[in-house]
């Protein structure tokens, strides 16, 4: 049996993120929390992150949901983690774009892992679960702006 | 009942999805419509259209003859006394909205209580929750029972003298439990309360009289039952709507209209201000035609026989949640171990197989439930064995593909 249109939606990668989440978790009080619900499904995610100097110093994330959610929370946090801030909001903006489609340049910017989530972009029900922990980092970073 | 003359009568199905020969198990969701229907809009569109109700010209008076002629074939199919109890909506929440903002607002008080259960959908929740905010009434919920169901002891204990409105589910889109909305009707009566249901799964699968059922009002959606999105019924007792404000002001609705004061038209039409919903209608009375020529009663033998074989492999599946009562209307909601549900459906969809998953509109039942989403199969007269067997196949590969990942 063939699974080959699956596996551009689960790639090794993602489901090592989605197995062995990375900085999950909380942070200590005084970080910033976001809570983001996916109304389709009733998933949350809870996105920790610590401000400093305009630079994400920590960020960690909780919640229940699907493979595709989870392992993009999971490789959000990895890939903010010591960004700037702004830096940040690029790399949601890029991922966005990834998501409908879109080819991604930006050499300064390096995505890492999350280049494994482009296959999303096939799956349109699912964008919605990929974008979500972006979603809640973006709302989070704005708030402290 | 022969279901390859009936499948052919649904072109939609008869395609492939992802490479696969597409299953439709999401009529619980909506339904797919048969050919009768949408010739029935088509034929509208193309030969009679027209507003009504205004009709000097011949196509007004065809448009008005076919849209009440729709409302007859939802009277008689729902066994209600006269047509000016057949209010058309937009659909169950519409509906449902209508007696939540026109008779709650009107009869309740701070001290009055709502009784709901559990299982609701947010359509039969939130109008309550709204309709008790503004007149400080209270809102409580009825028990469900470990197995999903409602015990008619604690409807006796929950509905009193202070309850006004209960409002209950005929049929739960999550649990497939049939509510015994007769006798929970018998009991709100003795307290004077009125009772609603939420006829969404009811009516599609089963013959409905709201005069056996002794409900008061019972609202439905015409898209669950082979018939069109945006139209739906509104059924209540005579005297309780002669009662009752329209919500919507305007156009059609109206008896005379001053220059500060206006009467209303006589039921139903005081409660469908604007154009209303002629193809939807329409179409509406297409799918009873077509669902009687079939006969409510062999549908209803079809699921049980298609639910009772699917439930038999669900059951010795390895690996499975399934949620809800023995005894089930025609779908089963369930979790695949360690696979979250949206991660079933997408497997599932990508072997042609459609089913839903997520909260399905019912949060406080996933909370009771104790999860955050599941998947749906829910089946319809058009839906075979063959389906069922494809669904747990594709169940297998859904372990197979996320076991091989972890």
């Amino acid at each position: 049996m063939s699974f080959d249109n699956l596996d551009t939606l689960y790639r090794q990668v993602i489901m090592d993120h989605y197995k062995n989440p990375r900085n999950r978790g909380t942070l200590a009080d005084d970080a910033l929390t976001i809570d983001m619900n996916n109304p389709t499904c009733g998933d949350r995610i809870q996105v920790h992150l610590q401000v400093d100097d305009g630079i994400v110093q920590d960020a960690k994330f909780e919640g229940e949901g699907c493979s595709i959610s989870l392992s993009s929370a999971s490789m959000m946090t990895q890939a903010i983690k010591g960004k700037a801030v702004d830096d940040a909001l690029k790399m949601s903006k890029m991922f966005s774009g990834m998501m409908l489609g879109e080819e991604m340049e930006n050499e300064d910017l390096d995505l890492g892992d999350i280049e494994a989530l482009q296959g999303v972009s096939k799956f349109p029900a699912r964008i919605k679960c990929a974008t979500l922990a972006w979603k809640a980092m973006e709302k989070g970073v704005g708030e402290e702006q | 009942m022969n279901v390859k003359a009936i499948r052919e009568q649904f072109p939609i199905l008869n395609q492939e999805i992802n490479g696969h020969p597409l299953v439709y198990l999401d009529s619980s969701a909506t339904s797919q419509k048969p050919l009768s229907v949408i010739k029935a809009v088509e034929d509208y569109y193309k030969q009679d259209n027209s507003n009504v109700h205004r009709g000097v010209h011949t196509l007004g008076t065809r448009a008005t003859d076919k849209y009440e002629g729709a409302r007859d074939k939802v009277r008689k199919f729902i066994n209600a006394e006269s047509t000016q109890q057949v209010i058309f909506t937009r659909g169950t929440t519409t509906s449902i909205n209508t007696v939540a903002y026109s008779y709650a607002r009107a009869n309740l008080a701070e001290g009055d209580e709502i009784v709901i259960t559990p299982m609701e959908h947010h359509s039969n929740i939130i109008p309550w929750q709204q309709a008790a905010k503004a007149t400080g009434a209270t809102l409580k919920y009825l028990p469900l029972r470990p197995d999903g169901t409602i015990d008619i002891e604690d409807a006796k204990n929950t509905i009193t003298d202070k309850t006004k409105i209960v409002a209950t589910m005929h049929v739960s889109n999550v649990l497939g439990t049939i509510n015994p909305v007769k006798e929970i009707a018998r009991i709100a009566h003795e307290h004077h309360a009125v009772m609603l249901v939420d006829g969404a799964q009811g009516v599609p699968h089963m013959q409905v009289d709201v005069q056996d059922l002794d409900c008061d009002f019972y609202a439905f959606s015409g898209h669950k039952m082979c018939g069109p999105t945006g139209i739906g019924v509104l059924y209540g007792k005579k005297e309780l709507l002669e009662d009752m404000e329209p919500v919507e002001f305007g156009g059609e609705m109206i008896d005379f209209v001053n220059l500060y004061d206006s009467t209303w038209k006589e039921l139903p039409w005081k409660f469908e201000g604007g154009t209303p919903i002629i193809a939807g209608a329409i179409g509406l009375g297409a799918a009873i035609d077509f669902l009687q020529e079939v006969g409510m009663d062999n549908i209803h033998a079809h699921e049980e026989k298609l639910i009772d074989y699917a439930m038999k492999q669900m059951r010795s599946f390895d690996g499975i949640s399934i949620y809800g009562p023995e005894k089930r209307a025609a779908l089963v909601t369930f979790n695949l171990d360690d696979v979250h549900p949206h991660d079933t459906a997408t497997v599932l969809d990508s072997e042609g197989i459609a089913v839903r998953a997520g909260h399905h509109c019912a949060q406080p039942l996933m909370k009771w439930l104790e999860v955050t989403a599941t998947a749906r199969a829910s089946f319809y007269l058009y839906n075979t064995p063959e389906d069922v067997d494809r669904l747990m196949e594709g169940l297998k590969k859904t372990k197979e593909y996320f076991g091989d990942v972890f």
